[in-house]
């Protein structure tokens, strides 16, 4: 065991892990189907405005309110329209504004931590310090300050998600950092004297690479949420889109009538956040064991 | 022991000054003037000019935090652009029943947490586990609004044993809580699963066992107890998670709570209330924050407080 830990100690870049990586999520059953589900909700992203079996945006005042039926999966909404079609649109919106929230965060988040790692003393600590200023602000809550600064709309809110992600990014990724620089190649790159910004984005950045997917995956599914509850308190998409959150938003006025309509949003909501961890804790246990219990 | 508790509040006493004085921003950062924000639409120069200069607006700007913070200490907030009550009274009468909520949510997610997660680890990898965490895991998916949405349609609109909302009487406390304390419970279940796990393949449990303890003994009266240590830290972090989510339970519950008031200025551009709220529910998540923190060195002998 010692023997292979010291080989990848002075080999970080190897063929086969890619291949080992897949040999072993192939095991974790329940994260295998997590990401497909999750590949089904991106082709539904991509494709979904041209599949869907009703136009979701025209209303049908014949057909106001009505519960499931073969006809329309998910019932009508207010305005007769038919709520499948309009989850399935939603997707687009839904997942875009979780996953460009959470890649930019992470993008900064990573060059923050990077720099933090590998510099260390004074940039350390005053980056460090200032994160401790963020995570002094409960995470919605930030995102709240920040809203009501900005105003209301999906952009402020992927802005909002983004910044309270920096913050966490920046730790986990500094970590890493100081955890790589000490590594035998790094040092052996530094003494044929490669600059400070190629060993940090061409050979600490890759190791810390399977940290970052790991962190990342997790984080999608909390900045949907984030994201579906801002939109469900009116302070992100415009109530009238077929955003998720917003569509939830406006449904709760038809509880005691129509429960499907507050139904079927917030369980796609549940199901993709729920792929997301589950997604995320296979990946953990592959690509980062040390954290596993 | 002394010391250390000293020197871990005066630190925190920077970082304060620090959130205070970006919460005090806050109102400037707003886009457009804030005294022509509080005069309203119609108001003449002259009015503006008077609002100005009432709110220290025309002064240097660390001359304005200083007055700002010299209210604050006073117990002074403001009053509110709205209805012209002043900030302090306005929370006042909504903290009780948000710390009252708080505490329940948190109180029962430790509970059952705890539960859960022994229950998971004492039987691990076999049915109970399973169950465990896949309640767990979906507990942390949640949208804590939908929970709470369903269980009104449940409980309140078919069944008819609860109210929908408010806080008139602890029957107004039930959905919330759970709603509130679910993504906690979970997350607490996982940490105390993995952290007895790893206790379970201690060597002075092994000895216990060979002293021919009963599983309840050794699980209850011996691995649980240093288990619980990383727990602690959990159950501090998830604080803030449990204050960020208390802004949308009461809101679906319409609970009179810190977090319902927090929405309703925003949407109101009520900025004083606003700029309150937010400086004290980040104080609150700070001060919780250093309490787990010197919690946990009393907790853990192994902790040296020297450094």
């Amino acid at each position: 065991m010692a023997e292979i830990v010291t080989k990848t100690d002075y080999m970080p870049k190897s063929r086969g892990k890619l291949r080992s990586f897949c040999a072993a999520f192939i095991h974790k059953k329940t994260a295998v189907a997590s990401f497909f589900f999750f590949c089904l909700l991106i082709i539904l992203a991509l494709i979904g405005p041209s599949i869907v079996p009703y136009n979701p945006q025209t209303p049908d005042y014949n057909h106001v309110l009505q519960g499931p039926s073969w006809l329309h999966l998910a019932g009508t909404d207010e305005y007769g329209r038919d709520v499948f079609s309009r989850l399935i649109v939603g997707t687009r919106l839904s997942l875009g504004v979780g996953i460009s929230s959470v890649l930019l965060g992470a993008v900064a988040g990573t060059i923050l931590g990077l720099i933090s790692g590998y510099f260390g003393k004074w940039v350390d600590k005053t980056i460090m310090r200032i994160c401790d200023v963020f995570f002094a602000f409960p995470d919605i809550l930030l995102a709240i300050g920040i809203i009501a600064i900005l105003g209301p709309g999906l952009q402020n809110v992927v802005i909002a998600v983004a910044i309270f992600n920096i913050p966490s990014f920046a730790r986990v990724v500094r970590g890493k950092t100081l955890e790589v620089k000490e590594m035998l190649f790094i040092e052996a790159t530094r003494s044929i004297g490669a600059t400070k910004s190629r060993i940090i984005f061409k050979h600490v950045f890759p190791e810390t690479f399977s940290t970052i997917i790991v962190y990342l995956t997790m984080n999608l599914g909390t900045a949907i949420l984030a994201a579906a509850s801002l939109s469900f308190l009116g302070l992100g998409a415009s109530p009238s889109s077929s955003d998720w959150g917003a569509m939830l938003s406006m449904s709760r006025d038809y509880m005691g009538t129509a429960f499907h309509l507050v139904f079927f949003p917030g369980l796609i909501i549940f199901l993709t956040v729920l792929s997301l961890n589950i997604m995320g804790d296979g990946l953990r246990d592959v690509l980062d064991p040390k954290s596993k219990d | 022991m002394g010391k250390y508790v000293i020197k871990r509040i005066i630190g925190i006493i920077p970082l304060l000054v620090v959130v205070s004085f970006i919460v005090f921003l806050f109102i400037h950062l707003i886009p457009g003037d804030p005294a022509r924000l509080i005069a309203g639409k119609e108001a003449t120069v002259k009015e503006i000019q008077a609002i100005r200069h009432e709110l220290h607006l025309d002064e240097p700007i660390f001359q304005q935090y200083l007055i700002y913070m010299d209210g604050l200490l006073h117990g002074d907030f403001g009053e509110s652009i709205k209805s012209h009550i002043p900030v302090m009274h306005l929370i006042g009468e909504r903290m009780l029943p948000s710390i009252e909520l708080s505490l329940l949510s948190m109180g029962w997610a430790l509970v059952f947490g705890i539960l859960i997660g022994v229950l998971s680890a004492v039987f691990k990898n076999r049915w109970p586990d399973y169950g465990g965490m896949v309640t767990a895991v979906s507990g942390i998916s949640l949208p804590n609004f939908w929970l709470g949405l369903v269980m009104i349609q449940l409980f309140s609109v078919q069944l008819g044993w609860l109210p929908t909302g408010g806080a008139d009487s602890w029957k107004g406390y039930i959905m919330p809580s759970i709603a509130l304390g679910a993504g906690i419970m979970a997350m607490i279940a996982r940490f105390t699963r993995s952290s007895l796990v790893q206790t379970l393949k201690e060597d002075f449990i092994r000895t216990g066992r060979s002293r021919g303890l009963s599983s309840m003994t050794i699980v209850f009266g011996h691995a649980l107890k240093s288990s619980l240590i990383p727990v602690v830290t959990v159950a501090g972090l998830q604080f803030g998670f449990l204050l960020g989510g208390s802004v949308v339970v009461e809101t679906v519950f319409s609970f009179p709570g810190m977090g319902r008031l927090l929405i309703d200025s925003i949407q109101l551009r009520d900025y004083p209330v606003v700029q309150a709220e937010l400086l004290l529910f980040s104080f609150e998540f700070i001060l919780v924050n250093l309490v787990v923190d010197l919690l946990y060195g009393f907790l853990n002998p192994k902790i040296s407080y020297e450094t």
